[in-house]
């Protein structure tokens, strides 16, 4: 008995971080639409009779709506939708496995320098000041030019570039966990400092952590076009929503609907995380108020 | 005041050093080291190449080429582009005009807009102008801006044919209305994102300064207004926003390199990216360290400005 009423105590600040967030209409919304495009991506394939790298010079150029493809086909025939799936399957996927890498370096470095301070935190905090120097999209192509470009190089490269955020969360509230009675509580018992970090601090920090991991995987989703667009990415016949836009300008006046469904879907994908990540801000904590 | 500038400039040498040892590494990250160019070409023996390689000191220590490196690029000696020989230093400085104008344009363009939509909806706190304000500001930061910028050139270049689909001038043109007729697509892109970050911080700016307590002694004085709003709550709220000129500017830099992409804009963007293309790793670091050197400089001197003209910061 006891245990049932103590656990629904412990329940209430989810229950009531849910309500927060269901309030948010638009974070409800980017919600939905990301489980869709990530349904549509991940099982859409399997539904269309194209193959999203099958060469039909006869039927290029196809515009949208005017037979079997329903968003036409591009300058070699192969259907736009099932390249659609097909890139939002790779550009999805970097989103979310390079926020899972530049959250790993960034709640790291962050946790030392936040931890130790002094001159570990101050050496740490000044190497992510200085790449935060660099604009992103310079340093990412640089980068991008002096390795071979691919699924595996895009992906690290673009976590390479996006971690120092983290680190400043992190780095924050672990300075200032650090000094509060159960992270004592927990020296006193005798834990090791990482244990400590990783298991008493980082936790309690996951609040902002959730937040700037949402935001993350906006932000690595329009990188990846960006590199992608400019021919340092995904490279073709491999689709993403940011080489599908490679060739889009060459054919802007002749074949329009090639710029039209990639753009509107990396708009679509991009707001609705960053919509998810502002709801997701209100609802586990309010005081936050980050422009 | 002197104590914080020093201060600040210390932290900003320091930094400097950081950013040039990454920007070091990087250049040592190419696939052949610096003379990767050189060492495809059929015309060179490996005789050849190691004793290059001994001329220009590459068998060194790693750190004492580095020590050697930054000197030379605080002597402005910043290697030469593979491509023609010229100075790199001379390179960028030929395309730097263009960028400066594209950035000034979009930054005027941002700053008025932004600060007049960021007033507005803070005064109109979830009026239907500040939730639209809202809403649109955060589509605005999650459009990819060389989209948004195909979409400009398919609607007023390809249907309305009002507007120039790229370049900075006309051949054989030059006119300054032939210039501005060509400026005014790529500033409107490039101002499109910095219009929605000024208008946020300058929205959260402003709602916190009409809520301070002198804004309501100011109203319980019996000032008008208009007054309050101009001269109370405004100058104080314009305030930080100097800081936001700063942050931004990284974002203004990467963001021009996508403008001028897509317009063919001759500027440091496009010279970044073409020089990538031909592997000119000369080049492909000077702009890079050029840049980051200019965010530097553009937050210590928003910094500095911020300490000049809000006392509270160089105490604290």
């Amino acid at each position: 008995m006891a245990t049932a009423t103590l656990s629904t105590v412990q329940l209430a600040p989810g229950q009531a971080a849910w309500r927060r967030f269901r309030r948010h209409r638009l974070a409800l919304a980017g919600a939905v639409i990301i489980v869709v495009l990530v349904l549509g991506s991940a099982f859409g394939p399997y539904l269309l009779p194209f193959d999203d790298t099958y060469i039909d010079i006869m039927k290029r150029f196809a515009p949208p709506f005017s037979g079997a493809h329903i968003l036409g086909t591009d300058e070699l025939g192969r259907d736009v939708l099932a390249r659609l799936m097909m890139g939002g399957r790779v550009s999805l996927s970097i989103g979310i496995v390079a926020m899972v890498m530049a959250m790993a370096v960034g709640i790291v470095v962050g946790a030392f320098a936040g931890f130790y301070g002094g001159a570990v935190g101050a050496v740490l905090m000044r190497l992510v000041d200085a790449v935060l120097c660099f604009p992103t999209i310079f340093l990412l192509l640089a980068l991008a030019a002096l390795t071979e470009p691919g699924l595996v190089t895009t992906t690290v490269l673009i976590a390479a570039t996006a971690w120092m955020a983290v680190a400043r969360v992190v780095e924050a509230q672990v300075r200032s966990l650090r000094e509060r009675e159960f992270a004592v509580a927990a020296l006193a018992f005798g834990s090791s400092n990482l244990r400590i970090m990783f298991r008493e601090l980082v936790p309690n920090a996951i609040a902002p952590i959730v937040v700037a991991a949402t935001l993350n995987v906006a932000k690595a989703i329009l990188l990846e076009s960006y590199v992608s667009y400019l021919g340092y990415g995904i490279q073709p016949p491999a689709a993403s929503w940011g080489n599908m836009l490679n060739n889009a300008q060459i054919y802007l006046t002749s074949a329009p609907w090639l710029a039209i469904a990639p753009g509107l879907a990396i708009t679509l994908a991009v707001t609705s995380f960053n919509f998810l990540g502002d709801g997701l801000r209100d609802a586990l904590d309010p005081r936050m108020n980050i422009p | 005041m002197a104590r914080y500038v020093v201060n600040r400039l210390t932290q900003a040498i320091m930094l400097l050093v950081i950013v040039s040892a990454i920007g070091f590494a990087i250049l040592h990250m190419a696939p052949g080291g610096p003379l990767s160019q050189f060492a495809a070409s059929a015309q060179m023996t490996q005789e050849d190449l190691d004793r290059v390689t001994k001329q220009l000191g590459l068998d060194r220590p790693l750190p004492i080429q580095y020590v050697d490196w930054f000197g030379r690029m605080l002597k402005g000696d910043w290697g030469k582009s593979y491509r023609d020989g010229e100075a790199v230093l001379s390179v960028i400085s030929s395309h730097l005009g263009a960028t400066l104008e594209l950035m000034a344009t979009a930054t005027i363009i941002a700053v008025l807009l932004g600060c007049w939509i960021g007033i507005l909806g803070a005064l109109r706190r979830y009026s239907l102008f500040d939730t639209l304000a809202t809403v649109g500001a955060m589509i605005a930061l999650s459009i990819p801006t060389f989209w948004f910028g195909l979409v400009t050139i398919y609607v007023f270049s390809v249907k309305l044919g009002w507007l120039p689909a790229g370049n900075r001038q006309t051949v054989g043109d030059g006119s300054l209305l032939d210039l501005l007729h060509h400026l005014i697509a790529p500033a409107m892109v490039l101002a499109l994102v910095e219009t929605a970050m000024w208008g946020r911080f300058m929205r959260s700016s402003m709602l916190e300064v009409i809520n301070q307590d002198y804004i309501r002694t100011a109203r319980a004085k019996g000032i008008p207004e208009w007054r309050i709003l101009t001269v109370h709550a405004l100058r104080n709220a314009l305030l930080p926003m100097i800081t936001v000129a700063g942050l931004q500017f990284p974002t203004l830099l990467g963001g021009a390199l996508v403008a001028e992409t897509v317009f063919t804009w001759p500027g440091m963007g496009r010279l970044f990216l073409d020089s990538i293309g031909y592997r000119d790793y000369p080049v492909v670091m000077g702009i890079l360290m050029f840049s980051a050197t200019m965010v530097l400089i553009g937050s210590l001197l928003a910094d500095i400005l911020y300490a000049v003209v809000d006392p509270r910061i160089r105490v604290g």
